[in-house]
């Protein structure tokens, strides 16, 4: 059996594709191993964003509950993906649900420790940023394809 | 199949299977003793619904297949539609074809290959899929990937269901949305394509459904690394003659009948930002 290190999985990631080893050892400092097992939740809307979640295996529903209609999903992300967002995005508050819908393994980056990292390093800074805008900027492609409604009779 | 193109053979409705709220697949044969027509996965006919009207529609059914009749699934959306989805066994109709390019399958064989499909855009991909399959050593990695509207709005579920029960293709569904209790992916296609498993650097692409759905999804693998020449389109354009001559499928300098309705997506994306090509 193969056992990798952190570094090794978040390396292995297409987010962190090209990053510079120093800023993964960097980074690495901030990881921890998830499992979040079938309808076990990441986090909650109106929780506090004190992390985001790289997907290495799984699936996570991104939903909003309402009132009458109870829990409606958004999107779902998985494999090669990132969850939360919104630690980069004062004040730092979900907005949504994230709840596994199969047995989920993340690796959790510990926002308000990679915060302080940020501001005392632009240039991880500015790696960091750029990756997730590019997220940020296919997940706005995506729910405006959406809302296109594509396959109307 | 025959000498005139411009003149329609008469087909005899064989069987008829409901796929969606308004979908139907219609199995047809010749009318009289004569071979089923010979096609290739991505070729269309001309279906006449005698004194209402004629409409291209791709063949849906799997290549080859002896005694399987001419299969097309149509979605009733106009009354030469609608007359064709009110067809029962026994009803006929006239049947010009087939026309156009096919998928490139000679080409991607030793490659992976990605299907990637949107709403009825699965039917035209359909004979390719099954041609893939029956002939499953000479591809690479075999994905599938689908987009819809709803849990309600999938076409041929159950083919999916066995599809990805083989084990020897990766089969990914996606819906626009859903109710909390589909376990699915939720999203658009385009997403689906950055999570499978595939060498841009051999792979080819077959893609259909909405243009819109065609161009993001073709955007997301040449950003994956596939270039352009091995992402293939299948166009939809209005068309009548379905021999080149009428010019109402008029692409920029292409008549989708006879130049497509399949191309290569670095021979069309330029034609596709311009509005009212």
């Amino acid at each position: 059996m193969i056992t990798r290190t952190l570094e090794d999985l978040l390396r292995r990631h297409a987010f962190f594709g090209g990053m510079s080893q120093e800023h993964l050892s960097l980074l690495t400092g901030c990881a921890s191993n998830r499992n979040y097992r079938d309808g076990e939740y990441l986090f909650r809307q109106s929780d506090p964003a004190k992390e985001f979640y790289v997907v290495r295996q799984g699936k996570v529903s991104i939903e909003v509950v309402d009132p009458e209609k109870g829990r409606l999903p958004l999107q779902t992300v998985g494999f090669n993906d990132v969850v939360g967002w919104t630690w980069i995005v004062p004040p730092f508050v979900h907005r949504f649900d994230a709840r596994a819908i199969r047995l989920t393994r993340v690796i959790a980056l510990d926002g308000e420790c990679l915060r302080g990292k940020l501001g005392e390093d632009t240039e991880l800074g500015y790696e960091l940023l750029r990756r997730f805008v590019a997220v940020i900027a296919q997940r706005l492609e995506a729910a405006r394809i959406q809302l296109l409604d594509l396959y109307e009779p | 199949m025959m000498t005139d193109p411009m003149a329609p053979v008469s087909f005899t409705v064989v069987s008829t299977r409901r796929e969606l709220a308004g979908v139907l697949t219609l199995t047809i044969e010749p009318s009289d003793a004569r071979e089923c027509p010979e096609f290739l996965p991505g070729q269309f006919n001309m279906l006449y619904a005698f004194g209402v009207g004629e409409v291209p529609i791709s063949i849906s059914g799997v290549p080859a297949a002896s005694g399987a009749g001419v299969v097309h699934t149509i979605r009733s959306v106009g009354a030469a539609t609608q007359a064709l989805c009110g067809l029962k066994r026994g009803g006929a109709l006239g049947v010009r074809g087939p026309f156009g390019t096919p998928w490139p399958l000679k080409e991607a064989e030793g490659a992976d290959v990605l299907v990637v499909a949107g709403g009825l855009g699965l039917a035209p991909l359909r004979p390719a899929i099954y041609s893939i399959l029956s002939d499953r050593e000479r591809y690479g990695r075999f994905t599938i990937l689908y987009g819809t509207r709803s849990p309600n709005d999938i076409l041929y579920a159950r083919e999916l269901r066995q599809w990805r029960g083989r084990l020897d293709a990766e089969v990914e569904v996606t819906v626009d949305r859903a109710a909390a209790d589909w376990r699915g992916n939720v999203g658009v296609v385009p997403a689906l394509i950055s999570r499978s498993s595939f060498n841009p650097a051999g792979a080819v692409a077959f893609l259909c459904g909405p243009e819109v759905m065609m161009r993001f999804s073709a955007m997301e693998l040449l950003a994956a690394g596939l270039p352009g020449s091995r992402v293939y389109l299948s166009m939809e354009r209005n068309m009548k003659c379905s021999v080149g001559h009428c010019g109402h499928c008029q692409f920029g300098p292409y008549f989708v009948c006879k130049d497509g309705p399949v191309f290569p997506y670095d021979r069309v994306m330029d034609l596709m930002k311009v509005p009212e090509v």
